[in-house]
């Protein structure tokens, strides 16, 4: 009676796919919908990166002596820090609401739908990647005000970078609310990972000459090589340097400059100290790592 | 006999050690109302889960429209509509952009989207409100909101668990009016769960079910006649002469005459104007008790289904009890 108990096996394949596809539109678009309507989420979503940008980052300016008397500001150095950051914190909290629809019953209307439970997964993931990059590109427009002009290898470069480890963070943050029943559990998980990844990923200090056990902790960071990727990409052409390295006092060098004498600059830290290669590789492994233990976790689920 | 769309055999549902659901069989027949009565924790909602391929049988099997629930999952989904325990709505969205999504999901084809969204929403009477969100929604209009959804497939059955609970009485009959014309216009099998018996009573059959297990399984008149007809209880000027007549001229047998006589009769209404006008001795009170489905439960199990919270309520007098015997 059912046409669908005579399809072939390539007719099976498709109509499988078909359900996939469908569910997993209507799981992003919802996510899209709910971030659009919710006027306080849009507000904090271009006030936030703000915030971190031009209040912390002026006054971080003055206590990093590094960038004393260069030219370069450390806002600038920064900037890219502060992107992954936003798609950071946007992915993760995407991915999290998960637990607020299955609280409020919505998922258990998509789990019984005529979809498999991976275009739930699917749908998160890339709604939650959606967003962040949308918070991403506002950034990216800011640009110019942190004294990097824009190119368009610059934005292209950066674009890529952000929906790689977008889509990775946020496959992330599904596969953790997977196996979250409330939101008691959430300050972990803000604690024991957002945190710690951030500090440790080089958004706001060059990741030069720290403790052994610190310098390992960053290199098994996913996102040190995202803040690694996103700086090279940004900064590309552009010096950070310091006069530091002569080690003119103060008092002295502030009569320097008003005797309008021009101090020779050396270049402090390394924009870039991965390939960018190897840092899009590795993003973009543990991206799929993330995202097939997602959609495996979700697709095994009762 | 009507086709049968829902055959359940031999089901059984383990959650580690315990086991909800012990081995139950029964069938649906197609256009019926069917009911599921029991108390809380009885394995209603775990039944429905698997029929609803949201759980796994533990062992048995379920045939849903020819579909197993558990091979054909997809093509059992696509057959059924259900309405949660708890709501599953999204609040932060529209009432209309909620069915939206749920025609997507379903797959309804394009150009009968609107039409099927308005009709729905017609029928629920929700229609002027289908612009606002959710979250400022009543309970009731909820719910109703809900039972629109489940239909907006056309499911052939539909799925409704504890479909009035924590509603109003005026807003569960309301309910169960959109039920009893959802049965008459359209062709659709409705599946649900109460643990109220009056409304068990607007079931065509029931299943009583009680620890896991099918205890019963009827209608609601043939359960409720096995427990007995109607019982009669009057008070006379003098129960002792009218006892002997009732015997001797009635041949009915007295039930119970500590201050009362209560006897048996089968059909209480009829029985009534004529015994009233013929009876030799004076009848000072006179009362008809029909037995209701809390009979029947009563005399299954030896207990009555409680409403939520009186076990509770129950315990902590019995707490209390106790508390004043250790006093003392």
């Amino acid at each position: 009676m059912e046409e669908t108990e005579v399809l072939s096996g390539a007719g099976v394949v498709k109509e499988k796919l078909a359900r996939l596809a469908v569910g997993t539109y209507i799981v992003w678009l919802r996510d899209l919908k709910n971030f659009w309507r919710d006027t306080m989420r849009r507000i904090g979503a271009i006030v936030q990166p703000l915030i971190y940008l031009f209040l912390l980052g002026t006054g971080l300016e003055a206590a990093f002596q590094v960038f004393g008397g260069g030219d370069t500001e450390y806002v600038t150095f920064m900037y890219p820090g502060i992107v992954a950051m936003t798609v950071l914190f946007t992915s993760m909290f995407s991915a999290i609401s998960i637990i607020w629809d299955r609280e409020f019953g919505f998922l258990k209307e998509m789990m019984v739908a005529p979809m498999p439970r991976s275009s739930l997964a699917l749908g998160k993931v890339l709604g939650g990647a959606t967003t962040a990059l949308l918070q991403g590109i506002i950034l990216l427009v800011l640009m110019p005000l942190v004294g990097i002009p824009y190119t368009l290898e610059k934005i292209f470069l950066m674009l890529l970078v952000m929906i790689v480890i977008s889509l990775g963070l946020t496959s992330m943050g599904v596969l953790i609310a997977s196996r979250m029943r409330s939101f008691e559990g959430f300050p972990i998980v803000m604690n024991f990972i957002l945190l710690p990844m951030f500090f440790l990923s080089g958004a706001m200090f060059p990741l030069q000459d720290l403790p052994g056990w610190m310098d390992v902790l960053t290199k098994v960071n996913p996102m040190t090589y995202g803040v690694d990727a996103l700086r090279g990409a940004a900064l590309k052409g552009i010096e950070i340097t310091s006069t530091s390295a002569l080690q003119i006092p103060p008092d002295l060098m502030a009569k320097l400059t008003e005797a309008g004498v021009q101090m020779p600059q050396t270049p402090m830290l390394q924009n870039q100290v991965y390939p960018l290669w190897m840092s899009l590789v590795i993003v973009t492994g543990f991206g799929l790592l993330m995202l097939f233990l997602a959609v495996w976790r979700f697709s095994r689920q009762e | 006999m009507a086709e049968k769309i829902i055959t359940v055999k031999d089901l059984v549902k383990k959650y580690g050690e315990l086991e909800a659901v012990k081995g139950i069989s029964f069938d649906v027949e197609q256009g019926e109302v069917f009911g599921f009565l029991g108390p809380n924790g009885a394995g209603k909602t775990t039944t429905i889960n698997v029929l609803c391929t949201l759980l796994s049988p533990s062992s048995g099997n379920a045939v849903l429209d020819g579909h197993d629930v558990t091979r054909d999952r997809d093509l059992v989904r696509e057959s059924i509509g259900l309405v949660f325990q708890d709501p599953s709505l999204d609040d932060r969205l529209t009432a209309r952009e909620n069915l939206e999504f749920h025609a997507y999901a379903y797959r309804v084809p394009k150009d009968e989207r609107d039409e099927r969204i308005r009709e729905v929403l017609e029928m629920v009477e929700l229609l002027d409100r289908e612009k606002d969100h959710v979250k400022t929604f009543s309970g009731g209009m909820k719910r109703r909101l809900e039972i629109a959804r489940g239909l907006l497939h056309y499911p052939k059955v539909l799925f409704l668990d504890e479909p009035t609970i924590g509603l109003d009485p005026q807003t569960r009959n309301h309910i169960w009016e959109y039920i009893r014309e959802l049965k008459k216009r359209h062709d659709i099998t409705i599946f649900l769960t109460t643990h109220y018996m009056d409304e068990a009573e607007n079931c065509d059959r029931i299943a009583v079910i009680d620890y896991g297990k099918i205890i019963a399984l009827d209608t609601p008149e043939s359960l409720k006649n096995q427990v007995g007809g109607d019982v009669v209880k009057i008070r006379t000027d003098d129960d002792k002469r009218a006892e002997v007549v009732l015997r001797e001229d009635y041949e009915v047998e007295i039930i119970d005459e500590r201050d009362c006589l209560c006897f048996e009769v089968e059909s209480g209404e009829n029985f009534i104007p004529g015994f009233i006008k013929d009876f030799p001795v004076t009848i000072n009170a006179i009362n008809l008790h029909r037995p209701t489905l809390d009979d029947v439960f009563l005399k299954l199990t030896g207990r009555e289904i409680r409403p939520e919270g009186a076990d509770e309520l129950e315990a902590m007098r019995a707490f209390a009890r106790g508390f004043r015997n250790k006093q003392r």
